[in-house]
């Protein structure tokens, strides 16, 4: 498929739509999917065509809206007065032509009642308002189309503009224009680390692939190759499986654009096997982009050839580390090794690879369309654009968001996140996962960056966002990450090996009420060695939350360890 | 200098650590000039003395009555020395820890091995129960001083007790003083 | 082409593609290894190696380091040793490491390493887990007791016999040594009794049966002179 025809398929698909006044988006991501969200697709469906409103009404299946606390949920998107219809979660430019309902909890039985009242006032009881803080104070760059196109219906991502980055890329763009794209916007790793996303794919496309020995299997052409990191493991966190599974051509499209600027012609993604629906999705997707000609060889009648391979993991933490994930796809042992060389010099079978996470990969078609610029004028002066946080724990909006990077904790847990219930009153928040520190209320206020995060003893993360209330335990939490860590260290390097084993044993003496103050020591010192002696970043970032609990909350472990 | 006052101990040992201690052949002389003995397993004193200057504790904390003189040790005495590796590490004693509890390794010697009335021997306040994780001396009080071995060949004891009779920190460096086994 | 960087305030000469391992070994100045063995291919797992370099904020691993011109490293810190000495007490901590009733009692690399780091007793809990002792070959036998994980007997398998018999079975703490798909070393069908990793073993783990305390004696030079003698084709077979 060429651009013209690509813009053909988006112009009709759009026609098609448009000619429905009310398109209803229920959310099938694997949340809402387990209180029934396809049952409630299919009640719908079946109401729809009772009531004789087939004509004017289309069920779409959509990705994760956000609001995951309130799910089912079902959007309304109705067209007013002739304009076109417009889904919700973006501020409607003009509410004379459209307007939209946001229904929560929504049942099966429900169906019939939401179809009734299609075009007139909606059914009260299950309405919430699209217009709250939850949905206002988001900036939505990596989930714009989640909750918006169906994910199983390529036509329905061309229809938003999908594709269109990576056709310009290969019509109008050299790789080496591509990667500056990608420098100047500033664009850092979204899996954890920051890394300069440009820079990393700079180093990859500047990597001879002869320079060091490679084993390539046969079948495979590329001497590069690009990886897309969907192993997510850290617990409480799923921002990467809700774009997998509620966008998942965004993700073919930036992996794509990144073997262009780099030089590979094959790819992997890597997802976790605990997520079977963003496998499905994934499959289907890379299906539909082949048979489509915008994925494998000769895309968009260009020279480029790119093919994309699924690889699933097996339950181990660590093989989200990229050099543990790279020994996976090989086949070997998901055990992590030392660098240099990195990856970008000599990755999977020796060859330059280019390993990015999902959501860093979801932000390059939109920079490629909308500029550098752009994404440089969203976010801070070192941590530029928007990050997506899985917000949970005790906080009344519980879900997906998407914000500016440099906006503030106390506005992401009081405004969007509503604020702690059940009248308790907030303590921490802790970002990272098991790599990550907890958050004291004295910096709700600060901005939320990679450097800000560092500075206060956390990290960013992979957008883990766990908030807790007074009544939360802040050992019992240090002493969870770590239980964590140790039943997931790899084994290779001792330090993480045994010393989370340690570690773990010492934070439940504590809890047990038998540590005494030389234990408290001898935790300090193995904190102190885990994290400079181990091998890789697991191991390295391990102490994370007790030193970060040591720091800010020191008179729990206090008052809970005896003297000797 | 007043002369020290020192006391040993046999926990869950063999007694080979005094064993060795003995090895120390005539300079025994020499130390018996310069130390009191205050409580031995090769002096018939009842109790444990108060103000101790040194004890060496050989043998894991392996039952009660362990548990209870250990504690007794560390409140009369100044410095107290794991001696060998029993209490420096558990060592043999300890590797009956892996089966999980006293039980099975009373059932094992005293049932399963005997022909005539299989039973635990178990008399309150003279045979004292086991406990169930051998562990060693420092894992129940603060030690001072470790000496490694199994047992601690004589001449490491030697150098040891020297320094210490001359008020002196013993180095605990090297081959010589610091090999287990 | 020679590279010039200082260890430890000295001066050294090193080839372009040794490792700082290699090249201090060279200039005689000794760091502390455990997976390291010459003739096998290094893997950074012990971490005993790290050494300090100037300008680099992490520590880095002797074994695996490439040299680089003008590099400044420190080997032997306050910060290094204490490390280390964590890290022998790690392990004699975490499997049950007996030296007085051991075969390698004597001519251990453990045990070597303890008396080097100046351990004279464990801070941390011993662990005390419950591990079997495989027997079932007729020559070898495997006690995981006294295994420490660093993999020189699945390196030496794999490099120097070509049979990759062993590998590593789970992950974490919990990992084991097993031979093909974890059956008795006796049962296992790609098993060549070469012995090489018995020769490779640092600790009692892999011995030869009969020996009894103390007899157990490594020959860990004949596995660094098969390798140089493959690479220069000396047996023209």
């Amino acid at each position: 498929m060429n651009l013209e025809e690509l813009n053909a398929t988006a112009t009709n698909e759009r026609l098609a739509q448009a000619k429905k006044n009310h398109h209803l988006h229920v959310c099938v991501g694997t949340a809402c999917q387990a209180l029934n969200s396809e049952q409630i697709a299919k009640a719908l469906q079946t109401a729809l065509r009772q009531q004789g409103r087939n004509g004017e009404a289309e069920v779409k299946c959509v990705g994760c809206p956000g609001l995951c606390s309130l799910g089912p949920l079902v959007e309304v998107a109705s067209r007013v007065n002739g304009g076109p219809t417009q889904p919700a979660n973006e501020s409607p430019a003009d509410a004379n032509h459209r307007t939209a309902v946001l229904y929560q909890f929504v049942k099966p039985e429900d169906a019939e009642e939401i179809i009734a009242h299609l075009g007139g006032e909606p059914v009260k009881r299950l309405e919430t308002p699209l217009d709250q803080p939850f949905f206002t104070r988001q900036t939505k760059v990596v989930l714009e189309n989640c909750g918006k196109v169906d994910p199983e219906r390529i036509e329905d991502y061309i229809a938003v503009g999908g594709y269109q980055a990576l056709l310009k890329v290969l019509t109008e763009m050299t790789p080496q224009q591509v990667i500056d794209e990608i420098t100047r916007s500033g664009l850092r790793g979204r899996g954890g680390a920051g890394f300069p996303t440009g820079l990393k794919w700079g180093t990859v496309a500047k990597a001879d692939p002869n320079r060091y020995p490679t084993n390539v299997p046969e079948g495979i052409q590329s001497r590069k190759f690009v990886i897309c990191n969907g192993d997510e493991g850290d617990p409480g966190a799923f921002m990467d499986r809700s774009v997998m599974e509620g966008d998942p051509h965004r993700i073919l499209e930036g992996m794509a654009i990144a073997a262009y600027a780099v030089g590979a012609n094959h790819g992997f993604i890597y997802v976790r096997a605990e997520y079977p629906l963003a496998v499905k999705r994934l499959r289907t997707a890379i299906r539909q982009a082949q048979r489509a000609g915008l994925l494998g060889n000769a895309i968009g009648g260009t020279a480029f050839s790119f093919n994309v391979e699924i690889r699933l993991g097996a339950g181990a933490f660590v093989c989200g580390e990229e050099t543990a994930l790279m020994a996976s796809i090989e086949g070997g042992r998901g055990t992590p090794r030392p660098r240099p060389p990195f990856p970008a010099e000599s990755g999977l079978w020796g060859c330059p690879t280019l390993i990015n996470n999902v959501e860093t990969l979801a932000n390059v078609p939109p920079i490629i369309l909308k500029g550098a610029e752009w994404f440089a004028g969203i976010g801070t002066e070192k941590s530029k654009g928007t990050k997506v946080f899985a917000l949970t724990g005790q906080v009344k909006n519980t879900g997906l968001i998407e914000v500016p990077m440099g906006i503030s904790l106390r506005e992401i847990v009081f405004d969007i996140g509503g604020g702690i219930p059940d009248g308790k009153e907030f303590k921490a928040v802790q970002t990272g996962g098991p790599s990550g520190g907890c958050i004291p209320a004295q910096f709700l206020d600060m901005p939320v960056d990679y450097e800000s995060l560092a500075k206060v003893g956390s990290i960013m993360g992979s957008g883990g966002m766990i908030v807790m209330d007074d009544s939360t335990d802040m050992i019992e939490v240090a002493r969870f990450f770590m239980e964590f860590c140790m039943d997931e260290s790899c084994g290779k390097c001792i330090p993480c090996r045994a010393g989370t084993v340690q570690m773990h044993r010492i934070l439940t003496k504590i809890q047990e009420g038998k540590a005494t103050t030389r234990d408290l020591q001898i935790l300090e010192g193995l904190c102190d060695l885990v994290k400079h002696t181990s091998l890789c970043g697991l191991g390295q970032s391990a102490p994370n939350p007790v030193i970060s609990t040591l720091r800010y909350f020191r008179d729990e472990y206090l008052s809970k360890v005896k003297p000797g | 200098m007043d002369k020290l006052k020192f006391a040993s101990v046999w926990m869950g040992g063999c007694s080979g650590c005094h064993m060795s201690f003995l090895d120390l052949d005539e300079w025994l002389f020499d130390l018996a000039e310069a130390v009191e003995v205050v409580y031995s397993p090769v002096a018939d004193i009842k109790t444990f003395p108060q103000h101790v200057d040194v004890t060496l504790v050989e043998g894991a904390i392996a039952n009660q009555d362990h548990l209870e003189l250990i504690q007794t040790i560390r409140k009369n005495s100044k410095l107290v020395v794991s001696f060998g590796d029993c209490a420096v590490t558990g060592n043999v004693t300890a590797m009956r820890n892996p089966l999980d509890g006293a039980e099975v390794v009373l059932d094992r010697a005293y049932k399963d091995a005997q022909l005539l009335r299989p039973q635990v021997p178990h008399d309150d306040g003279i045979v004292p129960p086991l406990v169930d994780h051998v562990v060693p001396v420092h894992a129940v009080i603060p030690v001072d001083l470790y000496i490694p071995g199994c047992p601690p060949p004589a001449k490491r004891i030697r150098a040891v007790l020297q320094a210490l009779v001359e008020g002196k920190s013993p180095e605990m460096i090297g081959r010589e003083m610091l090999k287990f086994g | 082409m020679p590279r010039t960087l200082t260890i430890n305030g000295q001066e050294v000469s090193a080839g372009n593609e040794q490792t700082i391992l290699e090249a201090a070994r060279d200039a005689n100045i000794r760091i502390p290894t455990l997976c390291h063995l010459d003739g096998l291919t290094d893997v950074g797992a012990c971490r005993m190696c790290l050494v300090e370099v100037v300008g680099s904020n992490k520590l880095l691993p002797a074994c695996t380091t490439r040299v680089q011109e003008g590099m400044e490293v420190h080997t032997d810190t306050e910060r290094l040793r204490a490390y280390r000495r964590q890290i022998i007490e790690l392990l004699f901590a975490e499997r049950n490491h007996v030296c007085a009733v051991c075969v390698a009692n004597g001519h251990c690399e453990l045990q070597n390493l303890g008396i080097a780091v100046g351990m004279d007793h464990v801070r941390y809990d011993y662990l005390f887990p419950r591990l079997g002792v495989d027997l079932s070959h007729e020559r070898f036998g495997m006690d995981h007791n006294r295994c420490i994980l660093c993999t020189r007997c699945v390196r030496a398998c794999d490099q120097l016999e070509g049979a990759h018999t062993i590998d590593v079975l789970g992950r974490g703490a919990r990992s084991l040594i097993v031979r093909d798909m974890n059956v008795p070393w006796g049962e296992s069908t790609t098993c060549t009794s070469c012995g090489k990793c018995v020769m490779a073993c640092p600790t009692g783990a892999l011995f030869k049966q009969g020996s009894t305390v103390a007899e157990m004696v490594h020959d860990v030079e004949k596995l660094a002179f098969l390798r140089a003698a493959r690479e220069r084709k000396v047996w023209n077979v």
